[in-house]
């Protein structure tokens, strides 16, 4: 579902932007714009969609009008000229008063300094959204005290902010938007402020809350690790106009352009080939409890693949193989219990690509791409991560060359 | 010889603020009377309630509060040592009276000033215009502003009062302006964002932040009408001041000395006691 559309969406800044706006959509400079109407251009032309459920990460380096764009959508920056529709809702076309409802309703945001009230202890700071939509204090303060225990701060309620070192003030940052229980999260460089230790443990978190709380979350960071890491799908931005946007493979991959290339280039490629990189999704499983022999045969066959992985109660327990099948069905075996294999190989996704190699080497059996919760989300043949490598390789190769055609086009 | 400034050319400014201040009489005078004898129901009230307070009440009062605020019991003790000598020099009633002209100063001006910092604080415009207003009443000679008290309400309380506020307001309107100016813009944009109105912007956001800075402004003001109702003696506020003035006039310098005395240690109380609220942790 779309949860958030943006049309055409224009940003510029000064008192009369008529006369920029104009320029822009002719295809002028940032900079000529500047010298001849002294206003400056913040987002040009951006079109995107946010589907519900998932985290958008819009990418770019500074001044490229992200923390601009993000602004955009509940309208803390008014937009020059363009379309936010959120659920379907206009919210360019709310009056001031509908714009506040529907901020206190659907916009939980958390900023990059944090941006919490000194003057509050932390859950009268959680609390707050609440407070404004005017609801009685023992909901809010039940609300809020549930909202810091998601974020693991349970026993700081009463202290001040700057008590806290810079990762727990963002955690009430965090909670701060949860309470409200608004549907959209907009993160604008939120952990960007954060050591890197920090920040990777907040990266975690907020993956493993995003699996509870299910918001739709557009995530601003100039980091491409972090956004590779969180985002389902990436929007990335140059002066104010988007230059590639997909998911991480696509933009890793692929690049749309020389300067998405560069960007490219800039990452750790061991750090971005990782399992999740390189795995297969898996086309179906065999259910320990009520496939047999038989059943699991024929999913192989339907799958086209040689084995298959076996579950039990959502974990990955073995695997079997169709000949293994075979011989149990032919000695009337009615479940896979005999000729499970549960000596099979499990990764997580954040495996480096390296890794793998060896791990399939040693290995009968494709490896299984495994979450913290033993559910399975990916299979590795050796074929599809041989494969994976050769396409990463020829694209550090064209980007070397400065021959890329998509970038021609672009000029 | 020097070049003297030819003497043609003069803007008669006297002479029109002279007419200015006529037309307004005949044709606000009524006005004005009725809002002297509302100031001057209000006074009055103040007044009686500090001579009707017994003294003790009020010196073991103004120690507990200083213990309080400044959290040392010696400081209450020395303030209340003070309050109890000025009733030992014999200047205990003038002293009430001087200091219910304050109190009634101070809080006419507060609910005049904070209203106005905090629209200054909103618009730039009405901040540009009230800066050389707030420059002029606040370096203006003080003695300036009895004349035209003096001509609109007569002599007394009243004008006593009026000009003591239009001396002591400009430190709270600035400060008040100040103080909700300096609040993070990046704190007021999260209030925003989580769908705040003007109204809960203010009240929960920028008047607690400001609330240092604005107890700043109300230390000033306090400390310039204590300083005003002195010279507002001149024009009938019976008081300290009075006794101050009666002493020049009589060249009785220990009795000058007695009054002076008494105005100090008011200053020194009431400074230092608002001084201590303004700068107490926010919250406590």
């Amino acid at each position: 579902m779309d949860k958030i559309v943006i049309k055409d969406l224009y940003k510029i800044f000064g008192p009369r932007p008529e006369e920029a706006l104009q320029m822009v959509k002719e295809g002028r400079s940032k900079e000529e714009i500047k010298e001849k109407t002294r206003h400056g251009v913040g987002v040009v032309n951006v079109n995107f969609t946010v589907n519900a459920g998932e985290i958008l990460v819009v990418m770019g380096l500074s001044g490229s009008g992200k923390s601009t764009l993000v602004r955009c959508i509940n309208r803390l920056i008014e937009p020059t000229a363009g379309k936010v529709y959120v659920n379907g809702e206009d919210v360019t076309a709310l009056t001031s008063k509908g714009l506040r409802k529907f901020r206190q309703k659907h916009f939980g945001m958390v900023f990059q300094n944090f941006a919490l009230f000194p003057h509050r202890t932390v859950v009268a700071n959680v609390e707050y959204g609440l407070e404004v939509q005017g609801v009685a204090a023992n909901v809010r303060r039940d609300a809020a005290m549930l909202a810091i225990e998601q974020v693991g701060l349970k026993g700081w309620e009463d202290s001040m902010p700057d008590q806290l070192s810079g990762g727990m003030q963002q955690r009430v940052g965090l909670a701060r938007a949860l309470a409200l229980d608004a549907d959209i999260m907009l993160m604008d460089e939120a952990f960007s402020a954060l050591d890197p230790l920090i920040r990777r443990d907040m990266q975690d978190e907020l993956l493993d809350l995003q699996d509870k709380v299910n918001k739709t979350i557009v995530f601003i960071s100039h980091d491409l690790d972090e956004a590779i890491k969180l985002g389902d799908r990436i929007v990335l931005m140059k002066d104010g106009a988007i230059v590639q946007q997909g998911t991480a493979e696509e933009i890793l991959t692929n690049p749309a352009n020389d300067y998405v290339a560069r960007f490219v280039e800039d990452v750790d490629m061991s750090k971005i080939l990782t399992a999740e990189s390189v795995m297969k999704k898996f086309e179906t499983m065999a259910y320990l409890k009520t496939d047999g022999p038989k059943a699991s045969l024929r999913k192989m066959q339907a799958a086209g693949i040689s084995s298959i992985f076996v579950r039990q109660d959502g974990r990955v327990v073995g695997i079997v193989s169709a000949k293994g099948c075979r011989q149990a069905a032919d000695r009337g075996e009615k479940t896979l219990h005999d000729v499970l294999d549960t000596n099979i190989c499990k990764v997580t996704k954040n495996t480096p690509a390296n890794d793998l190699f060896a791990l399939l080497a040693n290995n009968p059996y494709p490896l299984a791409v495994v979450n913290e919760k033993d559910h399975l989300v990916g299979v590795i043949v050796a074929g599809s991560l041989l494969a994976k490598l050769a396409e990463v390789g020829q694209v550090e190769n064209s980007g070397g060359n400065e021959t890329l055609p998509v970038a021609q086009q672009q000029t | 010889m020097a070049m003297e400034f030819p003497e043609r050319i003069d803007i008669p400014l006297d002479v029109w603020i002279d007419k200015a201040m006529d037309w307004v009489l005949s044709t606000f005078g009524a006005y004005f009377d009725m809002v002297g004898s509302f100031i001057l129901y209000f006074m009055v009230l103040i007044e009686r309630f500090f001579l009707w307070l017994p003294w003790p009440i009020l010196v073991a009062g103004v120690g507990l509060l200083a213990w309080q605020v400044m959290g040392r019991w010696w400081s209450g003790l020395i303030m209340a040592a003070m309050m109890f000598f000025i009733g030992a020099l014999g200047l205990w009633k003038l002293g009430m009276m001087t200091l219910s002209l304050v109190v009634a100063s101070v809080i006419i001006s507060l609910v005049i000033g904070i209203p106005m910092g905090i629209t200054m604080a909103s618009s730039d415009r009405f901040e540009a215009v009230m800066k050389p207003l707030l420059d002029g009443m606040q370096t203006m000679p003080s003695f300036v502003y009895l004349i035209p008290a003096l001509m609109l309400f007569g002599l007394g309380k009243v004008p006593a009062l009026f000009a003591t506020i239009i001396y002591a307001v400009p430190p709270v309107i600035r400060l008040t302006n100040v103080g909700i100016r300096e609040v993070s813009e990046s704190v007021i944009e999260a209030a925003q964002a989580f769908g705040s109105s003007y109204w809960q912007i203010l009240f929960k956001v920028q008047l607690p932040l400001a609330r240092p800075t604005i107890m700043v402004g109300i230390n000033q003001t306090t400390m310039m009408a204590l300083a005003m109702v002195v010279i507002a003696s001149m024009i009938g506020a019976k008081g300290l001041g009075l006794e101050v003035l009666l002493a020049i006039n009589r060249i009785e310098v220990g009795r000058g000395f007695e009054a002076g005395l008494c105005i100090v240690f008011m200053a020194i109380i009431i400074d230092r006691i608002t001084f201590a609220m303004a700068n107490k942790k926010k919250g406590g």
